[in-house]
């Protein structure tokens, strides 16, 4: 039975992907055709009635996709009748779901279409990377991850590394365009981005609205350590990195709120705060030592 | 202060007060903030004293020189050394120093009414006018009042403002960090921790001399030390078949409080501690005690009993020494436990399954001295073998005996350990409630905007709005405020 629902779980997984894949061309067709078509009365200014359809198309997909992925998530937590945290396979899945769900969210309020062609490669790439070298067969909990927390530390965890990551991927296309247009004009294709002030904003309302749920996540994580080791806050490595990128993150937002550190300067504390994130998911579970070694590998 | 550098200007209390304008300046706790995100670094990377006693010494071993200039920069103990103390202490006396000042100055600002709408509204944001239909002050005040501003009216104009718990969450916040900070160094002085290993069936009594090992802090009291008494009753492990994983460790133990009269059964998981007042027992690792009989060549029992052997492998291939100072010459045995033999090639005896399906006890006894009386501190696990002379190997099945020319060792049968920690942290709950606070605090601190809002009717009506830290959404509140005016809703 639980064997039956890993095997769908896998099922899902891989159509997911398929459709990522599907999602990642609508995306690139989109850029390209965009870049192709200039209007009549001016080649400066593109025409994107024409892309339109393939736009939507391109959202399509990332929206199936991400449902494939959902339900690919949560069939593998049914195989081993638990939530699916219990290993880096299981935490990639969960995160790329995070990550594309965090950019679909976005994207009811903000038009963020020109990073869908990033988010369904990253997408591929985390996927990718769960299924060739970290899946693992499904299998019950450890004796230490057998707990509420897990639910809520992990699923806080994961939310606000989809969200950060995000305002990372801003962040980085803030820095893109920005040398782009110090160098002179943005090409064509860079013209539909957004200014790039509304880039900087951007990046910050996502950190600002998700720096509450990391602090939380956090707080969990202490909580649950109490009760599971015999102390809240121990300097395990992964605890470490967990409060460096608390701290990076809590300086951007000074920098920004007190300070008034805006455009550049904030990118690059943004990008390098979450680094820090990424740093402590790859380098910490695979070869860090220390009590948070759950990754299965 | 030096001779030739004087600062005529600011002598010692302006100096000082200078040090203390640029200690708590919102750029220097940036920057202290960033250097203790940095300063942390280190500690993830070289082994930690407090994590990983036993690498730390790896790393003497492997590179003594090196390690002894690390070791003068306190990087195996990087989270209690001078420096990164320096900076969390300064970053908090900046913390305290911009927070207090703040603090007052909001308890004054939040009981005071808004400043006066200011002259020239047209030199406002999300400024507007029209003619006047003559009830716009009573809608706007009726409006301001279901919103839940403040207002100040004055010569036929409002003044209003809202969002004060924009800074009463962020001074929260901040109030918050202070007070977990207290809270974990209230732990460090009057807490204590501790750790012991009982084979089942022990009784562990809590006195000083029961632990294996134990830590008090600063100003604990022994004396505080509670009464108590845990018998381990039983313990089950339960692995998967498939991965050979754990999945359930469960501890059933007779705890007794106080005068011992009233015996409670309790039971210990991993993520359930036996938990009374501050008092926490936690089961944190489990083994295996093969159990012997050792017998000199007379047939006379030297030594008997179950010794706990320290797992190797998620398969529990442990390690261990007997040993018996008691017998003359002193006799030891340096051990390995397997709780499922299995042979390999170029490993030899090797553990296929954590449980104990078909235990073995790998053995190779010593004879000589075992160096006990040196006063240098030996692990129970192993033996300095250096004056001791090597009388025989052997593989044992439980129930077999191994005869050697000194005497015989017999492989009773095996016995389970657990390792249970005592832990007394007196300040955990004021830390979690600073957590609870700071979180609510940073909630209300970044959700809330803080904004005014102006209307004043003569012979046009002119309203105008101003939104603190840029906060976005103002727009449509003053939309909403037009239209309400206008009386188009």
């Amino acid at each position: 039975m639980s064997r039956n629902w890993a095997y769908l779980s896998n099922y899902l997984i891989y159509s997911s992907m398929a459709v990522y894949t599907l999602s990642f061309f609508a995306h690139a067709i989109e850029t390209a055709w965009a870049v192709r078509v200039p209007t009549e009365d001016s080649n400066q200014n593109l025409d994107y009635k024409r892309t339109e359809k393939v736009a939507r198309i391109a959202t399509a997909m990332m929206i199936l996709g991400f449902l494939l992925l959902v339900a690919g998530v949560i069939a593998r937590g049914v195989s081993a009748g638990r939530v699916p945290w219990g290993n880096m396979y299981e935490f990639s899945i969960t995160g790329a779901m995070a990550f594309s769900g965090a950019y679909l969210a976005a994207l009811r309020k903000y038009d963020l279409r020109w990073l869908g062609l990033i988010v369904s490669i990253a997408v591929l790439l985390t996927l990718g990377t769960a299924v060739a070298v970290l899946y693992r067969p499904s299998a019950p909990l450890v004796p230490a991850l057998k707990s509420t927390w897990l639910v809520i530390h992990v699923s806080a965890a994961i939310v606000s590394g989809g969200v950060f990551l995000l305002a990372n991927a801003i962040a980085a296309a803030y820095l893109y365009l920005d040398a782009m247009e110090s160098r002179g004009e943005r090409t064509a294709w860079a013209k539909r981005l957004p200014s790039l002030e509304d880039l900087d904003q951007l990046s910050y309302r996502l950190v600002a609205f998700v720096f509450p749920l990391w602090t939380f996540a956090v707080i969990a994580g202490a909580i649950w350590a109490e009760s599971a080791w015999g102390r809240y806050w121990g300097w395990d490595p992964k605890e470490t990195w967990a409060f460096i990128t608390w701290v990076a993150y809590a300086a951007y937002l000074h920098a920004r709120v007190t300070i008034g550190w805006r455009g550049r300067k904030a990118a690059w504390l943004c990008l390098f705060a979450g680094s820090t994130f990424l740093f402590n998911y790859v380098y910490v579970n695979i070869w860090g030592t220390g009590k948070h070694t759950y990754s299965g590998l | 202060m030096s001779q030739e550098i004087t600062i005529p200007e600011l002598g010692s209390v302006g100096l000082l007060r200078y040090s203390w304008r640029q200690l708590t300046s919102m750029r220097t706790a940036l920057i202290l903030l960033l250097m203790l995100g940095i300063a942390a670094i280190p500690g993830s990377i070289v082994p930690q004293r407090t994590q990983n006693p036993m690498k730390v010494s790896e790393y003497f071993k492997n590179s003594p020189d090196l390690s002894k200039w690390m070791d003068r920069f306190s990087l195996f103990d990087v989270y209690g050394s001078p420096w990164f103390s320096a900076i969390y202490i300064l970053l908090f006396i900046s913390l305290i120093g911009c927070v207090l000042p703040r603090t007052i100055e909001h308890f004054h600002a939040a009981r005071a009414l808004p400043p006066a709408t200011p002259k020239n509204l047209d030199r406002m944001e999300h400024h507007s006018s029209w003619s006047p239909q003559g009830n716009e002050l009573e809608i706007a005040r009726a409006w301001f009042k279901a919103k839940r501003f403040r207002v100040l009216e004055k010569d036929g104009s409002i003044s209003a403002e809202k969002g004060y718990m924009r800074e009463t969450g962020n001074l929260f916040f901040h109030l918050a960090l202070i007070f977990i900070l207290l809270g974990i160094s209230f732990s460090s002085l009057f807490g204590m921790r501790g750790e012991a290993i009982l084979n089942v069936g022990e009784r562990f009594v809590n006195t000083p001399t029961s632990y294996d090992s134990l830590q008090f802090g600063k100003l604990f009291n022994q004396s505080n030390l509670s009464d108590f008494t845990i018998t381990v009753d039983k313990f089950v492990a339960k692995y998967n078949i498939d991965t050979n994983a754990p999945e359930d460790y469960t501890l059933n133990v007779s705890f007794a409080k106080g005068d011992l009269t009233k015996t409670e059964k309790r039971v210990i998981k991993v993520n359930s501690p036996l938990a009374f007042g501050n008092t926490n027992i936690y089961l944190q690792a489990n083994g295996y005690s093969p159990v012997v009989t050792v017998r000199d060549s007379k047939g006379n029992v030297a030594m008997q009993g179950p010794v706990p052997f320290l797992p190797q492998d998620a398969n529990l291939r442990s390690i261990g020494a007997i040993k018996v100072p008691d017998a003359d010459p002193q006799i030891g045995f340096v051990g390995s436990f397997v709780p499922t033999y299995a042979r390999s090639e170029g490993n030899g005896a090797i553990s296929v399954f954590p449980e104990a399906l078909d235990p073995r006890l790998l053995l190779s006894a010593w004879i000589g001295d075992l160096g006990l009386d040196t006063g240098v501190p030996q692990s129970v696990y192993r033996i300095d073998t250096s004056k001791m002379k090597q009388v025989g190997l052997k593989s044992l099945k439980p129930g077999e005996t191994f005869t050697y020319p000194q005497g015989s060792i017999t492989f009773e049968g095996y016995q389970q350990w657990v390792n249970l920690q005592i832990v007394n942290d007196p300040g955990k709950n004021f830390a979690l409630l600073g957590g609870i606070v700071a979180i609510l605090g940073l909630l209300a601190s970044l959700f809330t905007r803080r904004r005014r809002i102006w209307i004043r009717v003569g012979k046009s009506v002119e309203v105008a709005g101003l939104a603190k830290n840029a906060a976005p959404g103002l727009e449509i509140e003053m939309a909403q405020f037009v239209a309400m005016l206008k009386g188009e809703k």
